[in-house]
């Protein structure tokens, strides 16, 4: 099926997504998303950064659609023209469903675990204003402990729904859900239970925010003093292929490994991710790669010659003479 | 004197048994369906009817159920939506409390023209006692054989049952229904599929309004192109209006579609005008959600034509000088009735209501009753106006559910109709009065 996002045509299947279909195109036109995963079933449609404007329904139809649509929930059609960055109404939305998420947002960054690997911290970076126009009390809960090593930090959620869908999709039983209605509404536990399963600890890695971290890893450090490298190791459980993240030669932190997306690529069991954290437990196979625009790739020079390739670039396509020559 | 269709009966004594309502004539659509017509004759005579959905959106009911899909060994649904939520609506309730064997009538021959076995009625938890009534008639309907297996010795089979919900105004939004139905939390689902798809427990799915389905009776009974009749252009038949506020005689009327929005509001056959002698201020004029109007453009649309309760005629000027038809929920306000403080209530309303699950509705419906309520705490300045207004651009349309237009159209048009209003308090630092909102919230606490 031929489709065109922001004059792009891109051939994809049938069954593709909006989003997916941009993503198939670059990360350019890719709308972010904050609720979408891949890799889970039913997921997205809730947190609306990834609206588009349907400017054309389909070669048959060629009616444009009333409102924006969520690309992540929107099959393409034959022949249907999209517009994302194009479009201006577009970016004017997403700015307001980001002064949204923000508005009760704590935007305790400087002591939050999750700051430089946060998505909530890129989209507003990137789609937000500079300054927010709420001036009333934001909402406040009580951190819970769900179990010995999650913490939940119910004031940064932003109701994402993506750790309800992994309970329920990849592990045996979900005790946890959203309770109350509204900017009432919260995750929780029935009455405080634990998580407690093999495959619990995934809520974390998909948690686009601070609101579920690692009781292991709190306040031991930025994660852009760490390093990351990729390892894997024989597990029973789960393909133990994962993502060490090191200070010298500790151990801080195991996740999941993540794609270009900064989406989980395998599930990993609990005992990978909180119990094996010596580097003799691990095979080391080289450092991740780091997206350059990430704050994690700081002191890590992996990308020097392309960074100087682009500057380069850059410097020819505006015209910039070499200042020794200028007359 | 308009005709009445739905609740010409509604002060005979005890019409609410199955006995005094078989003696008025009920039961004859299902008796005239089962037994002369086809399925497919039913929804036909539906479609020239011209009916549209009573509930508020006002989408074709013939066209909606030709959309039902019917594979093979597929269970189809049909769920009544008695959800009347929408603050200023309750002409379902007159209905259900005073006649409920004419749901139940119109629930038969609707599922027998959908080829449904299995109906639903879901009815808020708030209207408990109707839901009651709904099941002593429902107990006589299967007593007297007008439901359960071969109804009428024909092959058709109907049960018939009644959920009770637990009292959500967006439940009334028919794929949170369905999600409430099957005993999930009642968050709206993401369209596509559509319950005509894949609805209730995934299976083919039709959700129609009390009034919409009552209203299939009169329809088989007098055939399609007669009820088309009345009305004027595509708004046929009759409607419910629930007519509250400041007016002199506040109830559920029915008229026939077409009757002036002025005669509506002043003739001693309706509403009997406003109460004490005070001058009309403005008018909701289909359930709190639709965009007020100030008395010029309710009584006459901008090009000066008389506005007609019609489907069309509120709807003339779009959302610029016009309104919605809507649920039927007419608001009447008198010249003293404060346009902002008014507002505070709605906005309050669908704040308390929202499902939360999507961003710009869960956090924007809080954050525009916070800024209202600086308007009649008197610490509001004009900025705030078009804050309001930008909070609101930035729900509308955003949203998974219509509840986030809900929410946002009665903002847009009290700015867009009077704007003055939030300015002089916003200038003088008016103090509007809310000691009862603080004394209801000092009880629920």
């Amino acid at each position: 099926m031929k489709v065109t996002i922001d004059g792009i045509e891109i051939d994809v299947p049938k069954g593709t997504t909006i989003l997916q279909a941009a993503r198939m195109i670059g990360p350019e036109v890719a709308p972010p998303t904050m609720c979408y995963y891949s890799k889970l079933k039913t997921s997205g449609g809730y947190c609306r950064t990834c609206l588009v404007k349907v400017t054309k329904g389909s070669a048959q139809n060629p009616n444009p659609m009333p409102k924006p649509v969520a690309s992540c929930r929107t099959e393409v059609m034959e022949g249907m023209e999209v517009q994302n960055i194009t479009s201006p109404e577009i970016l004017e939305a997403r700015k307001g469903v980001v002064e949204f998420l923000l508005i009760n947002h704590p935007l305790d960054c400087p002591v939050c675990d999750q700051a430089g690997e946060c998505k909530l911290q890129d989209l507003g970076y990137e789609h937000g204003a500079a300054k927010t126009r709420y001036e009333f009390k934001r909402r406040e809960y009580e951190m819970i402990d769900i179990g010995d090593k999650i913490k939940l930090h119910m004031n940064r959620c932003i109701l994402c729904y993506r750790c309800v869908k992994t309970a329920e999709q990849i592990t045996n039983g979900r005790v946890h859900g959203v309770v109350h209605r509204g900017d009432a509404a919260e995750i929780s536990t029935y009455i405080e239970q634990a998580i407690d399963n093999d495959f619990s600890g995934n809520v974390i890695d998909v948690c686009p925010v601070g609101a579920l971290t690692d009781r292991t890893f709190r306040f031991k450090s930025r994660v852009w003093f760490t390093k990351p490298v990729d390892a894997h190791c024989k597990c029973d459980k789960c393909s133990g292929k994962v993502r060490l993240w090191m200070k010298g030669d500790d151990v801080l932190r195991v996740t999941a490994r993540k794609d270009q997306w900064d989406e989980v690529e395998e599930f990993i069991c609990n005992t990978c991710r909180f119990d094996r954290k010596k580097v003799s437990d691990w095979v080391i196979e080289g450092p991740s790669p780091i997206s350059r625009q990430s704050v994690i790739s700081q002191n890590h020079y992996n990308h020097l010659n392309e960074l100087k390739v682009q500057v380069l670039k850059q410097q020819k396509a505006l015209g910039f003479m070499d200042i020794n020559k200028r007359p | 004197m308009g005709r009445k269709l739905l609740i010409h009966n509604d002060k005979v004594p005890n019409i609410h048994t199955l006995e005094v309502y078989r003696a008025h004539g009920g039961y004859a659509s299902v008796e005239k369906a089962l037994k002369t017509m086809t399925p497919d004759q039913v929804t036909d005579e539906v479609k020239k009817s011209g009916l549209r959905g009573r509930g508020g959106a006002g989408f074709p009911t013939g066209m909606k159920w030709s959309f039902l899909a019917k594979p093979e060994g597929v269970p189809r649904f049909l769920v009544c939506n008695a959800d009347e939520s929408e603050p200023g609506t309750f002409k379902d309730r007159y209905l259900m409390e005073k006649i409920p064997h004419a749901l139940i009538e119109g629930m038969i021959t609707s599922s027998y023209a959908l080829g449904a076995n299995q109906s639903y009625i879901y009815i808020r938890g708030e209207y408990f006692y109707v839901a009651r009534i709904l099941e002593q008639a429902i107990r006589e309907a299967y007593a007297a054989g007008w439901l359960g297996k071969n109804i009428l010795g024909t092959n058709y089979s109907l049960d018939l049952s009644v959920q009770v919900g637990g009292g959500a105004y967006i439940c009334g939004e028919e794929t949170a229904l369905l999600e409430s139905l099957e005993g999930k939390r009642g968050n709206p689902r993401i369209k596509p599929p559509f319950p005509a798809v894949a609805g209730l427990w995934g299976c083919p799915t039709v959700v129609n309004n009390v009034e919409t389905i009552a209203a299939v009776c009169p329809i088989v009974m007098m055939g399609g192109e007669e009820y088309a009749k009345i009305g004027i252009g595509k708004s046929t038949g009759t409607k419910l209006i629930s007519a509250s506020g400041h007016i002199n005689k506040p109830g559920v009327y029915e008229i026939e579609l077409g009757v002036p929005v002025e005669e509506f509001i002043y003739s001693e056959e309706y509403c009997g005008g406003i109460r004490n002698g005070k001058k009309l201020k403005a008018v909701v004029a289909g359930g709190s959600s639709v965009p007020i109007l100030p008395t010029e453009l309710i009584l006459k649309t901008a090009k000066g034509e008389h506005r007609l309760m019609t489907y069309e005629s509120l709807a003339d000027g779009g959302f610029q000088t016009g309104t919605m038809l809507g649920s039927g929920g007419f608001i009447v306000m008198d010249e003293d009735t404060s346009i902002v403080k008014n507002l505070f209530t709605f906005t309050r309303f669908y704040h308390h209501e929202s499902c939360g699950q999507c961003s710009p509705c869960r956090e924007g419906t809080g954050w525009m009753e916070k800024i209202l309520k600086k308007f009649l705490n008197g610490t509001a300045t004009e900025v705030d106006v078009d804050l309001l207004w930008d909070v609101q651009s930035k729900i509308e349309g955003k949203t998974i559910c219509p509840l986030g237009e809900a929410a946002a159209w009665p903002v847009a048009a009290a700015i867009r109709h009077f704007k003055h209003e939030f300015l002089e308090i916003a200038r003088n630092k008016k103090f509007v009065d809310i000691s009862h909102y603080e004394r209801l919230n000092a009880i629920k606490a």
